[in-house]
C-alpha cells in the first residue's frame, strides 16, 4: 500500500482488491455451509436408514404431526428467505433504511416460525409423544390406513414410533437452534447498519448472513416433506 | 461477478418469481402427498424439495452470478452428502449377503 493510491478503508491488508476480498468471504462462507450440509446430513442419513427399517412405525408416527402447521411454517420460512434476499439487495444498493426494514421483517417471520414450533412441541408434550420415560403411544391403524404387518405387530412397535419422534425433536430442534443463531446475527447487522458501517462496497456481513439464512431455509425445505408427509394418502 | 468486478444486483422481478415458484411447489408437494403413488411418493417429495433447494441456491444465494469456485464448493457439499448416503445404504442393504461366522 506504499504506492499511495487510495483504496477502500474496508479493504483488509492481505487482499489485493475489494473484489478479491468479497470473493474470499463468499468462498469461506460456502465452505462453512458445506460443513453444515455434513452436520445435518448425518442426521438425514440416520433418518433414512431407520425409515427404511421401520416404514410403518414412521408412517404412523408422522400421522400425528399437524400438516397444516408444517405447511404454514414452510410458507413463513420462504417469506423470510425473500425478505432476507431483499435485505441483501438493499445492502447492494446502499439503502440503509430498507436493510433495517427487511431485516426486521425477516426477524418477525422467524419469530412466527419459532412460535408455531413452540405450539407444536407443547402439543406433542401433552400427547406424551416426547421421547423418554413418559412416552406413550396407542396405535390407531384405522385412522392412518397403515396395513397390519409383521412390523406393526412387533412387540417394540411403540419404541420404533418413539424413534421417529427422537429424529423429529433432534432435527427440528437443531434447525430451530440455527434460526435462533440467525436472529442473533440479524440483531448484530441492524446495530451495524444503524451505525452506518455498511456501504455499497462493503456489506459482506449482510450477504453472508443471507447465505446462512437461505441454507437454514433449505434444511426446512427437506425436513417438511420428510417429517410431515410420510403417509398421507 | 460482472466484468468490472462489481457484484450482480438481481432485479426485484427475479426474487418475486423465485418466491412464487417456491410457494407453488410447497402447495404441490402437500397436494401430491395425498395420492397413493407407492414408492414414488418419497421420490416425488425429494425431487420437489431438491428443485426448491436448487432455485434457492441459484437465485437467492446468487450462485448463478458467482465465480465458478463458489458453485464448485456448493456442489462438493452436495456430492459428499450423496457419498455418505450411498456408502451407508450400500452397507445397510448388503448385510447378510455373506454367511457370517461367530463373532470373536
Amino acid at each position: 500500500m506504499a504506492e499511495g493510491h487510495s483504496h477502500s478503508p474496508h479493504l483488509a491488508h492481505h487482499f489485493d482488491s475489494m473484489e478479491q476480498q468479497r470473493e474470499s468471504s463468499s468462498l469461506g462462507m460456502w465452505l462453512f455451509l458445506a460443513q453444515e450440509v455434513m452436520f445435518f446430513g448425518g442426521m438425514f442419513v440416520a433418518y433414512a436408514m431407520y425409515r427404511f427399517k421401520y416404514p410403518e412405525a414412521f408412517a404412523v408416527a408422522s400421522g400425528h404431526l399437524n400438516i397444516g402447521w408444517g405447511a404454514f411454517n414452510t410458507a413463513v420460512l420462504i417469506c423470510s428467505s425473500l425478505t432476507m434476499a431483499l435485505a441483501v439487495r438493499s445492502a447492494q444498493l446502499g439503502d440503509k433504511k430498507k436493510i433495517i426494514q427487511f431485516l426486521i421483517a425477516t426477524m418477525l417471520l422467524a419469530g412466527v416460525f419459532l412460535g408455531v414450533k413452540g405450539i407444536e412441541y407443547t402439543d406433542k408434550y401433552h400427547h406424551h409423544l416426547v421421547p423418554g420415560p413418559s412416552f406413550e403411544y396407542t396405535p390407531d391403524f384405522d385412522k392412518y390406513t397403515v396395513p397390519v404387518t409383521a412390523e406393526t405387530a412387533h412387540p417394540n412397535f411403540t419404541g420404533h414410533v418413539q424413534l421417529f419422534y427422537s429424529f423429529y425433536f433432534v432435527m427440528t430442534g437443531m434447525h430451530a437452534l440455527h434460526m435462533v443463531i440467525g436472529l442473533g446475527l440479524m440483531i448484530w447487522l441492524i446495530v451495524k447498519a444503524k451505525r452506518n458501517q455498511f456501504s455499497t462496497e462493503y456489506y459482506a456481513p449482510v450477504e453472508m448472513t443471507g447465505l446462512y439464512w437461505h441454507f437454514v431455509d433449505i434444511v426446512w425445505i427437506y425436513l417438511f416433506p420428510l417429517l410431515y408427509l410420510v403417509w398421507r394418502h | 461477478m460482472s466484468e468490472h468486478g462489481q457484484p450482480h444486483i438481481s432485479p426485484l422481478k427475479t426474487y418475486y418469481s423465485v418466491f412464487g415458484a417456491l410457494m407453488a411447489l410447497t402447495f404441490v408437494t402437500v397436494w401430491v402427498a395425498f395420492f397413493d403413488l407407492g414408492a414414488f411418493n418419497i421420490l416425488v417429495a425429494i425431487s420437489i424439495a431438491s428443485f426448491k433447494a436448487y432455485v434457492v441456491v441459484l437465485y437467492f444465494m446468487h450462485v448463478k452470478y458467482s465465480p465458478k469456485i463458489i458453485g464448485l464448493t456448493a456442489t462438493a457439499g452436495f456430492i459428499w452428502l450423496l457419498l455418505m448416503l450411498a456408502l451407508t445404504v450400500a452397507d445397510f442393504a448388503s448385510r447378510g449377503w455373506l454367511p457370517q461366522g461367530q463373532p470373536w
